[in-house]
């Protein structure tokens, strides 16, 4: 997603966009503003908001997200501005001219109470049985402005079930506020669009098409409507009780596996500033919980690399050297939030996707077989759990095909909340834990694998192994720090231009795949990088009509905005400030660690040599490490 | 097609006027000099805010834009009006002229007309009329001959929500999507219809800029009073021996109206339909005027007898029907107003209860992002100050209801 503000109407009314200028001072300069008697200067086109925040004075809002376009609906921001009749929103208010605002006057501050008592004498359910209780925009509001009691009362009956019908995201819209975060989110960030208002009135209420089950339509299951939802009406689909369980029943062998970015975002779930890891901490925590072996995705990750990279290879191998028909660019496939936007609303595309499953998925099947067999252990009585920034991986591990190790590969997706709650149900204060290691045989992994959790990541991982596998060379010698700086970054999409100038010897691991590299000497590899679905439908259709991007030979998709760091299973809030502290959080780690590049990993060496057999892209990884797609379309879920 | 209900001519929108008058007149005028004419005029919107006509003009007509729109609100759907549907039946001459002076005035090649869903039996003629329109080449590319001049409009049928006649609704609307007001600013003027500048104009309004072209602004400012110039046509219904619709000047006091349509033994008169004000008998020396009682055309006539309580709840049911839902304060506002009515429809409320629900009504009018919320408190805040002692001496503990 693009950093740059967008004022705008609700969702419905998309034509009304009004772009904030980048550098206003270059096109119009500021306007003279006086805000509760103080003058001050703003530059123009800020909103009230906007203005009021610059100037430390505080304005309470509800359906205002910065992610988001400006809604104006839910009206709790009203101020007063004069010579106008009405309370203006303050969210959408843009100042084009010298005025006079006041934001605390009797008007204003009984109209902000009646609204918050209107949206509380229909929100059902009560804030100790919730989920967000202690972390809901609400019932912040509800403190803030003193509620004592129920002013115009309080339904005392539900209206709407719980849709629990999606692997990923829980719908409680007894607990909504209509303040179309989640309406906006689905349409903005991910052009998705599954989301939308129903009825009139106080009937209305946010549905799906026809108001069918969230399972029956085309949710991608990114849970981006999570992050921003400000009550409880969206969560994730919760298996805590049964990991528990598990945990409990001694037959059972627990390994949870975690990604990198849970890591480096689950210190906001107990109070710290984002942008602090905590690794070691985090894998106490587990142990001390109860999992049994405590495994690093990153391995698995490392092991994407060299699978997906290798596929590559052969795809341009295929495509350039033999002529034969081969779909190019290949998009990377670990986002199963994008696998399954692709296979609904680009499915013809389906041939570019690579083969290689996601991180999550591989490790699960290796779990079940390698593990086991080296472990002597039952894999019947192996439960893989996933902690994952990520909602999708809870759909993706459901996949009816990811049972490639003869068992579901991953029992259960736990989102980066789950897991904190988990750690606080066991009376554990994560931040005080002694750091621990990764458990063997996978032990710690490369620093490539760790970036994977931020955009950007997964294409530098793969460049410092191509580089090196092509050239022969240190990838240092060509990138300073071995940080591919091009590929990283928040813009939403990202396109780079390597020049591949001369080739090394082709390494022992993937000889069988291409006898040299003298074909790919003075071309220019041609990448990007795209995060949040709205940016790949752009690059999608760009392919589609024959654009730039349609010459590109790997194209990195990340569904959620920022990669997987912004993940719809991560801690709530989220803003582009929270993302890029995580996103420095995870680099920094990289740049810590000794092992920095996925192929130099011992662990996968070997995996090579003692299991895969066959090599990367050979018969048993085939078998374990890769899937197949489903052409779905528009109107299958 | 001619109605055959009750009506009274007036001396101004229901003048003289022949079919293309006002586009022969208007092409061979230039812009600014029609701007000035309406300027004279004083016009102001006849859809109820009562928005100075010369003032929206003006700032469409500046608005730098490849594209302009001219749309014709005919989505006449405020309860008790019906003086668009009498224009469109027996004067579409009038308001497509004006259309198509406007749309020169301000530099728009594209009118539309965004008819209510209800009058769905009115597409037909209408269309044939645009289509005799373009044969004679008041329509189309280069009308009557002036180079350059292309205008054309089409009419885009409703689809039956009171909200659409919101004007920023409308656009919404005529875009495809869901009907819910905008955010304002930015206005139609400059953001309007596909976000080019847009002027959204009542029918009655652009069938005065026909007599405004053709008589002058001067002319037109004869009429009413110094605010509010012209006539208005009234849509009169309710307990009168002669409903139907009026064109009388504003000024025109209430009581004079209600013996020109025979009502007797009236005992209140709601102005401005379910979003007016409901005005009893002691105040029916008041005027019909923008600075007085101002109105879009409604007016419901009620006498002694009738339930005023009653009278208030079937509005506060129209309203909790019709609110968009999509703000706060009418959403929910207009629900808790209407079970406030039923509260003491069945003898079950307390004063402060009631006091609490008219300071919400209050919010209302000033926290709701368009009009609908904003004067949907109105008759649930004027009936009950106004009808106080009716209402609240109903009988005891609610056994009196009728």
């Amino acid at each position: 997603m693009s950093d740059k503000k967008i004022l705008r109407a609700p969702v419905s009314q998309k034509p009304l966009v009004v772009e904030k200028p980048e550098h206003p001072e270059h096109i119009g300069g500021s306007v003279s503003i006086e805000i509760n008697e103080k003058q001050v200067s703003v530059p123009l086109g800020t909103t009230i908001l906007e203005a009021c925040r610059q100037n430390q004075i505080h304005i309470p809002t509800l359906c205002h997200h910065d992610d988001l376009c400006v809604a104006g609906v839910c009206r709790i921001c009203v101020v007063e501005v004069e010579k106008m009749r009405t309370l203006q929103a303050a969210c959408a208010f843009p100042i084009t001219e010298p005025i006079k605002i006041k934001t605390t006057s009797n008007a204003v501050r009984r109209a902000r109470k009646h609204i918050l008592d209107l949206l509380l004498s229909e929100h059902y359910g009560e804030c100790y049985a919730c989920f967000r209780n202690n972390n809901c925009e609400l019932q912040s509001l509800a403190k803030e402005y003193g509620v004592d009691h129920y002013n115009f009362g309080h339904i005392e009956k539900s209206r709407y079930e719980v849709d629990k019908s999606s692997y990923s995201v829980v719908r409680d819209m007894d607990k909504c506020i209509l303040c179309k975060r989640c309406v906006r989110t689905c349409i903005d960030i991910q052009e998705v669009g599954v989301l939308e208002a129903i009825d009139r009135s106080n009937k209305t209420h946010i549905g799906t098409f026809w108001d069918k089950p969230l399972a029956d339509v085309i949710c991608i299951n990114c849970g981006q409507c999570i992050n921003r939802c400000p009550t409880g009406a969206l969560r994730a689909n919760d298996p805590r009780d049964e990991i528990w369980a598990v945990i409990d029943d001694p037959q059972k062998h627990v390994v949870i596996q975690t990604a990198p970015s849970p890591r480096a975002a689950i210190c906001e779930e107990f109070g710290m500033e984002p942008g602090t890891s905590l690794t070691g901490e985090m894998n106490t925590a587990m142990r001390r919980i109860g999992f049994d072996v405590v495994f690093d995705t990153n391995f698995t990750a490392d092991l994407t690399i060299i699978e997906e990279g290798t596929e590559l290879i052969s795809r341009l191998y295929k495509a350039l050297v033999k002529k034969e028909d081969i779909a190019v660019p290949q998009f990377t496939s670990c986002s199963p939030g994008w696998v399954k936007y692709l296979e609904h609303f680009y499915p013809e595309y389906i041939p570019n996707l690579s083969t290689a499953k996601s991180p999550q998925q591989m490790f699960g099947a290796l779990i079940k077989t390698y593990y086991a067999q080296k472990k002597g252990i039952d894999p019947k009585d192996l439960v893989t759990v996933a902690v994952m920034p990520c909602s999708a991986k809870k759909y993706e591990c459901n996949r009816p095909e990811m049972v490639d190790s003869g068992y579901k590969d991953v029992d259960y997706g736990l989102t980066t909340r789950e897991l904190a709650q988990m750690i606080k149900e066991a009376g554990i204060h994560l931040p005080e834990m002694p750091p621990s290691q990764f458990d063997d045989p996978f032990g710690d992994a490369s620093g490539a694998g760790l970036i994977f959790g931020a955009t950007g990541g997964v294409m530098e991982a793969a460049l410092r192994t191509v580089v090196e596998f092509v050239t022969g060379k240190k990838v240092e010698s060509v990138f300073a720090n071995a940080d591919i700086t091009q590929v990283r970054g928040f813009e939403g999409i990202r396109y780079a231009e390597l020049p591949i100038e001369e080739v090394g010897p082709v390494p022992e691991l993937i000889k069988h795949l291409v006898p040299d590299w003298n074909w790919l000497k003075g071309a220019t590899l041609k990448i990007a990088v795209v995060h949040g679905t709205a940016n790949a439908k752009k690059v999608m259709d760009d392919i589609k009509a024959g654009g730039k991007f349609s010459e590109c030979h790997f194209i990195e998709f990340m569904a959620c905005p920022g990669g997987c760091l912004g993940g719809g299973g991560q801690p709530i809030p989220t803003s582009p400030e929270i993302r890029k502290k995580r996103a420095k959080a995870i680099y920094d780690e990289d740049r810590s660690l000794p092992v920095r590049k996925s192929h130099e990993n011992r662990h996968i060496s070997e995996i090579y040599e003692l299991f895969l057999k066959d090599g990367p892209n050979g018969r048993l990884a085939h078998k374990l490490l890769h899937t197949h797609y489903e052409k779905r379309g528009k109107y299958i879920a | 097609m001619e109605l055959k209900k009750n009506k009274r001519k007036g001396p101004v929108i229901f003048s003289e006027y022949k079919r293309g008058d006002t586009i022969r007149k208007s092409i061979s005028m230039s812009r600014n000099d029609i701007l000035f004419e309406l300027k004279d005029s004083k016009l102001r919107g006849r859809g109820g805010a009562g928005f100075p006509l010369s003032t929206k003009c003006m700032l469409t007509s500046a608005a730098k834009s490849e594209e302009k729109f001219l749309v014709c609100n005919a989505d006449e759907g405020e309860p008790g009006t019906f003086k668009d549907r009498v224009l469109l039946i027996e004067f579409p001459e009038l308001v497509f002229d004006g259309m198509v002076a406007g749309g020169y005035t301000i530099g728009a090649s594209k009118g539309i007309v965004y008819l209510r869903g209800e009058y769905e039996y009115l597409l037909k003629p209408l269309e044939d009329y645009l289509e005799e329109m373009r044969k004679d080449n008041l329509l189309g590319n280069n009308i009557l001959g002036k180079e350059g001049f292309d205008f054309d409009i089409k009419i885009f049928l409703g689809s039956g929500a009171y909200v659409c006649g919101e004007e920023t609704a409308l656009i919404e609307s005529l875009e495809g999507h869901r009907g819910e007001p905008r955010n304002r600013p930015p206005y139609p003027i400059n953001t309007g219809f596909l976000r080019r500048p847009t002027a959204v104009n009542n029918v009655e309004t652009l069938a005065a800029v026909s007599h405004i072209v053709m008589k002058g602004g001067a002319w037109f400012a004869k009429f009413g009073t110094d605010k509010s110039t012209g006539s208005k046509l009234f849509s009169v219904s309710g307990d009168c021996e002669k409903p139907g619709v009026y064109e009388l000047p504003w000024g025109t006091k209430i009581s004079e109206l209600l013996k020109l349509v025979e009502a007797k033994d009236t005992k209140a008169v709601q102005v401005g339909g379910a979003s007016g004000f409901c005005i009893p008998k002691s105040q029916f020396s008041r005027t019909l005027a923008y600075e007085d009682v101002s109105t879009g055309g409604s007016i419901m006539i009620f006498r002694e007898g009738r339930d005023m309580l009653q009278v208030l709840k079937n509005f506060m049911e129209f309203f909790v029907d019709e609110s968009c839902g999509q703000c706060t304060p009418c959403r929910m506002g207009n629900i808790k107003l209407l079970e406030g009515v039923e509260m003491i429809e069945k003898g079950k409320y307390t004063f402060s209860y009631i006091n609490k629900l008219k300071d919400l009504g209050k919010t209302m009018q000033l926290a709701s992002k368009c009009g609908l919320g904003q004067s949907s408190p109105n008759p649930f805040i004027s009936i009950l100050e106004n009808f106080n002692e009716e209402i609240f001496n109903r009988g005891n503990g609610g056994t009196n209801v009728r």
